[in-house]
């Protein structure tokens, strides 16, 4: 026993902590515990995914008043799994006037990104085991930077297949994908200027602090353990009321738009462009397309929680952890294990669930969008708002140093009211010369069409 | 930075910057890898039974017509420039707004300062908005 626990290999890797100068760690070390996590991280994405694709399946049929698959395995659970066995020992066609290298290049580059993604999200607090990558210190501009590299998969695919449907796809779904990243991005900004950090594990334990979530300056708090005090009304989507939540929103409909589900899910209006620039594909080329957009959808909704809603942080922070009594009778590394590995999981992984349920739901209730009113939604609509939002958090930031917290916040609301209030009358002002307009014209009557065109004269049969 | 929670903080100092890099190149290597074994597995074990028509571009079942590499609207081109202008201007909000909050003093200052530039970027945006960049017809 203590010839494994005592030993320096052993504290290598799971006794120093990298919080701690004293002890040096390795850099064998290093890569055997990012291995390790990444096991965790990445094994969860692998694993859930088939289960996302069933719960999907059949949350939809449930909605739909149908049963879905229910006969692989238990509840059909097995289903996912199955199609994917299936997937990999079909034939892999790849058509003849295609160009090859990025015909085969295109899912790869598709699917890498989004499972690199993976790095930067935060499961729990610890320094050593939260994360993937937890020191990274710029966590959500790392996230940014991979996500951007999605769309070439998706647009290269477009392109090699050389086919007219998957040009039109690759390029709806490119645009639409550029165009709402610029929400997304701004979202993100209103969330930076809160936290003032782009450490994902920082950001979310900006959520757990003591006191106003409108509170600004020098805070004393720690990452781990959080506060008990702290709830869901510290979580940055009610933060500055109600900018944070504008800003939780617009990441919402970016996100949407970012994965190309349902809603907006433009780039496989079946009816338009048959499947968009995965048409050509077949055999497991296709299912790497299919599982990146089912890990993309886990990602940004991972990303969501992390930013928005209180990563892995319980509702009431009493939540949380194992209450401090219950060290009487636990050893205190069993309480520090539950808290970490457990509990905290526990939270992120209900929240993650209620996300992707969220989005299964909009996939059955809504219809799709046309794509010029998405195009337009995106750029007249998410970014002038995003932009907006940016400027007024910053404004009540400053506003509040000078003026006091609570003052200083609603002079921030009333100057955004204020613009709400402009742009109505805006609004309002061009309806009403609309109305005026086609109530002062006379319509011209239609020109009258000769009442019976002349029918060509049957033609019949010389004889 | 005074208010950096004091957790990362510490594994920032304690550990080399480099250091907090090897499992982004180690997850780097794994998803390429993985990318890699899954394109060559599904070519390797699947049947391979080529026909002319199975290897014919996809046309909804008819014999294709032309090749696809022909116009399309200019609408897209305009979009990805448009991005470029605007991805820009986000990233230069970024390092702004992860400093805003640390400004202290110069907090006012620096919301001037990006006011402004917010400004110039709306003015530009508004002219694209009037020129019916955003109209898709």
């Amino acid at each position: 026993m203590d010839a494994i626990f005592g030993s320096e290999i052993w504290k290598q890797l799971f006794v120093y902590s990298v919080t701690d100068p004293a002890h040096h760690i390795e850099v064998w070390a290093h890569v055997v515990r990012s291995l390790l996590r990444i096991g965790i991280g990445l094994g969860f994405i692998l694993t859930i995914v088939p289960g996302l694709i069933w719960l999907e399946r059949r949350l939809l049929s449930w909605m739909q008043g149908r049963l879905g698959p229910n006969r692989v395995g238990w509840q059909g659970l097995a289903q996912p799994i199955a199609d994917g066995i299936k997937l990999f020992f079909k034939e892999d066609i790849i058509p003849t006037n295609v160009d090859r290298s990025l015909y085969i290049l295109a899912p790869g580059v598709a699917l890498a990104p989004v499972l690199m993604s993976v790095a930067v999200l935060p499961w729990n607090g610890s320094p050593d085991w939260g994360a993937v990558a937890p020191g990274l210190n710029i966590g959500i501009l790392f996230l940014l930077a991979i996500a951007s590299i999605e769309v070439y998969g998706v647009i290269l695919a477009g392109w090699s297949s050389n086919n007219k449907y998957s040009l039109l796809g690759g390029l709806r779904a490119s645009s639409q994908v550029i165009s709402y990243e610029l929400g997304m991005g701004l979202s993100i900004i209103a969330v930076l200027l809160m936290t003032g950090t782009l450490a994902t594990q920082s950001i979310v334990g900006e959520q757990g602090i003591i006191g106003d979530p409108i509170n600004i300056g020098n805070t004393a708090y720690t990452v781990y353990p959080h506060s008990l005090n702290s709830g869901f009304w510290h979580w940055h989507f009610l933060a500055f009321f109600p900018f944070g939540l504008v800003a939780a929103v617009v990441y919402l409909i970016s996100m949407v738009a970012e994965t190309n589900r349902a809603r907006l899910a433009l780039r496989e209006a079946d009816t338009e462009v048959e499947a968009g620039f995965h048409t050509e594909y077949s055999s497991m080329k296709f299912a790497m397309f299919f599982m990146g957009e089912y890990a993309n959808m886990l990602i940004v909704s991972a990303i969501a929680i992390t930013l928005f809603f209180g990563g892995w942080l319980a509702p009431w922070g009493a939540l949380s952890q194992i209450p401090a009594s219950a060290g009487a009778y636990l050893p205190a590394w069993l309480i520090n294990t539950l808290n970490m590995a457990v509990i905290a999981p526990f939270w992120f992984g209900i929240k993650l669930f209620l996300l992707i349920c969220f989005f299964i739901w909009l996939r059955a209730t809504l219809p799709r969008l046309r794509y010029d009113m998405l195009m337009k939604f995106g750029w007249k609509g998410i970014l002038p708002i995003g932009l907006v939002n940016v400027v007024l958090i910053a404004l009540s930031m400053a506003l509040q140093q000078s003026f006091g917290r609570l003052r200083g916040h609603l002079m921030a609301v009333a100057v955004g009211l204020g613009i709400c209030f402009v742009l109505f009358v805006i609004k309002m002002a061009t309806y009403r010369k609309r109305r005026l307009d086609t109530e002062t014209t006379t319509i011209s009557p239609i020109r009258r069409e000769p009442a019976a065109l002349p029918v060509p004269a049957r033609r019949t049969r010389e004889v | 930075m005074p208010d950096q929670s004091t957790a990362v903080q510490a594994a920032q100092t304690a550990t080399p910057l480099l250091h907090t890099y090897i499992p982004v190149l180690v997850l780097a290597i794994l998803a390429v890898g993985l990318a890699a074994v899954m394109t060559i597995l599904s070519w390797v074990l699947g049947p391979k039974k080529p026909t002319p028509q199975k290897l014919a571009t996809y046309e909804s079942g008819v014999v294709p017509i032309g090749s696809a590499r022909e116009r399309f609207p200019v609408k897209f081109y305009l979009i990805a420039m448009l991005f470029i202008i605007f991805d820009i201007e986000t990233v230069f909000l970024y390092p702004w707004a992860v400093n805003y909050r640390h400004s202290g003093g110069l907090m006012i200052f620096n919301l001037v300062e990006m006011a402004v530039f917010v400004a110039i970027l709306f003015v530009g945006y508004i002219y694209v908005w009037r020129k019916g960049a955003f109209e898709w017809d």
